[in-house]
């Protein structure tokens, strides 16, 4: 398999039972339904898990690791996104979650949360930079990233070129773990995650870097085993094992990012449509006075994300709980040396949605393309397993579909056929 | 050879909500055709600017866009009452818009300077009482 179109977010064949929902309401168009089951189109798809939240049959799922994985290391280390505070209600504390989290043999954890404050601190300093373009978009979410790589080519130079806190996490617990005298390649490091596009980032990184993550668990699969852990741990003593801050925790909702910047107009958006939308504007040049985008692809950022167990309104007053338990102040951060937190290397565009690379002949089926959406009814009813008209007319002309895949003009083509066979049966 | 690809938009009259909805349309057009990213971040930028004034001052209009192998075309029309003084309105920060556009973030007197900006070419006809004609291209 081609490392760069590497995807967590998969289909389970048996699951599928070929209808319109997934296909209607990808953002990039990247799924059809051929043969009666869900394609997904590997190159358009960004990980955004929207198919995994829409499917009623549960066939779109998340190919993330298991606990086992965690074997091959030596020393072991948990990264809790900060959504996994959110899942539990509030006699479940953060300091009970993570000393439960270790219990499930772990040998050390290191917050995410943590991280996040020092790419707040890392971004505060990246945005006094008077020569960069603003508005800044940030590069936390992955989905958003690819996003940009597929269908914003001309915002790539405006996405934060800071790492994301989970990568930040990654490596700075490791560097702890070997400042202890453990060898490297015995260190796992392990993120405990709300998100698809996460897995995504560490398996192919859109920053063309190695990850530091060794093995992404989704939160849904460790949840039951926490809780059972939880049940049993006692009382909670603060023995600083929570080191994060409330500005950290605060990152797994909306709002938690931009608000860390303390300034500026810093705008929070969520779900892909609107991050689209912002886009759009951003691109267009439209934003009056915006310093920097918060973009998360799903409703209520992280705690939205497609891994969660906890309904995300739910989470978002769990995840308020411990903002307001936890110390204002950021936790301690290495922040001498910022550039290392700086992307080494840049995200590329993927120009996907290019019809050729020939620019007359792209224009040649962008021709047959208008003359056949024309042709169409213009339903976009999906029957003919593409999410619109436009779509389907880009699929024949593509060669990746056929006129009476479209239902009506089956219908139409059938119609006539009869009629020709009824006027011979007249002339015998 | 010679396929030119044309669109044809009607721009509503103050309805700033569907305001550069055509230029959006446009932009994905060309990401399709393999534009380059910078002119596609011109045209996009310049035909935004035009379909904004033809919402701010033009009562609404039209936009034809013609785009073939070397250069896509945008010609944007309205039947407003015309640019009264075009050598003043193509002055960064000049602007007639009244207070309450000024207020929806809009008419900072930038419209026509990007527009000139951002486009290789710039034809702007305008008669007083009758309308205005802006006509913007990209070679590409």
């Amino acid at each position: 398999m081609e490392q760069n179109y590497f995807h967590s977010v998969t289909l389970d064949k048996d699951k599928c039972r070929g209808c319109t929902n997934c296909i209607k309401h990808c953002p990039t168009e990247a799924i059809r339904v051929r043969a009666g089951k869900a394609v997904i189109i590997k190159e358009r798809c960004i990980d955004c898990g929207e198919c995994i939240r829409i499917c009623p049959y549960h066939a779109k799922k998340a190919v993330t690791d298991t606990i086992d994985i965690i074997k091959n290391y030596e020393y072991k280390i948990a990264l809790p996104a900060p959504s996994l505070y959110g899942q539990f209600g509030p006699s479940y504390t953060r300091e009970r979650i993570l000393k439960s989290l270790l219990g499930l043999g772990f040998d050390h954890i290191f917050e995410v949360a943590r991280a996040a404050e020092i790419v707040t601190m890392a971004t505060q300093k990246y945005l006094r930079n008077p020569d960069i373009k603003k508005p800044i978009i940030s590069s936390a979410c992955p989905a958003v990233v690819r996003l940009i790589q597929v269908r914003f080519p001309n915002l790539i130079d405006r996405l934060l070129r800071i790492k994301s806190p989970m990568e930040v996490a990654a490596a700075l617990a490791k560097r702890e773990a070997m400042a202890k005298g453990i060898p490297k390649e015995k260190i796992g490091a392990f993120f405990i995650s709300p998100c698809a596009a996460k897995v995504t980032s560490v398996k192919a990184p859109y920053e063309n870097n190695r990850s530091d993550v060794d093995g992404v668990l989704a939160i849904k699969d460790i949840y039951v085993p926490l809780l059972e852990k939880m049940k049993r741990q006692k009382a909670d003593e603060d023995d600083g094992i929570g080191l994060s801050g409330s500005v950290g925790i605060a990152w797994a909702g909306t709002g938690g990012e931009s608000s860390a910047l303390n300034g500026g107009r810093c705008i929070a958006v969520h779900g892909i449509r609107n991050v689209n939308a912002i886009l759009e504007q951003t691109v267009q040049e439209s934003l009056e006075d915006i310093e920097f985008i918060e973009a998360l692809a799903c409703p209520e950022g992280c705690l939205g994300g497609p891994l969660v167990m906890e309904n995300p309104f739910v989470a978002k007053v769990n995840l308020r709980n411990e903002v307001q338990r936890a110390p204002t102040r950021m936790s301690q951060a290495p922040l001498d040396d910022v550039d290392e937190y700086v992307w080494q290397s840049t995200v590329e565009y993927r120009p996907i949605m290019k019809l050729d690379d020939d620019m007359f002949k792209a224009l040649e089926k962008m021709q047959k393309i208008d003359e056949l959406t024309d042709a169409l009814p213009g339903l976009d009813c999906g029957a003919c397993g593409a999410p619109s008209c436009r779509a389907l007319a880009e699929d024949i002309v593509m060669g990746n579909a056929i006129l009476t895949d479209c239902i009506v003009k089956l219908r139409e083509k059938v119609g006539e056929l009869e009629s020709e066979v009824e006027a011979e049966k007249k002339t015998e | 050879m010679g396929q030119v690809i044309i669109r044809d938009f009607d721009i509503p009259a103050n309805d700033f909500t569907v305001a550069g909805e055509a230029s959006s349309t446009v932009r994905k057009i060309l990401v399709q055709l393999g534009v380059a990213p910078d002119k596609i971040k011109r045209t996009a930028i310049a035909m935004y600017e035009a379909e904004i004034n033809a919402v701010i001052h033009g009562h609404g209009g039209k936009a034809h866009v013609e785009i073939s192998g070397d250069k896509i075309t945008i010609v944007i029309s309205d039947e407003g009452p015309g640019i009264e003084d075009l050598e003043l309105a193509m002055q960064e920060g000049y602007s007639t818009a009244p207070d309450s556009i000024r207020e929806m973030g809009f008419g900072a007197g930038m419209g026509l300077p990007n527009m000139k900006k951002h486009a290789d070419v710039l034809d702007i006809q305008t008669e007083k009482g009758k309308g205005t004609v802006v006509t913007i291209t990209v070679y590409f």
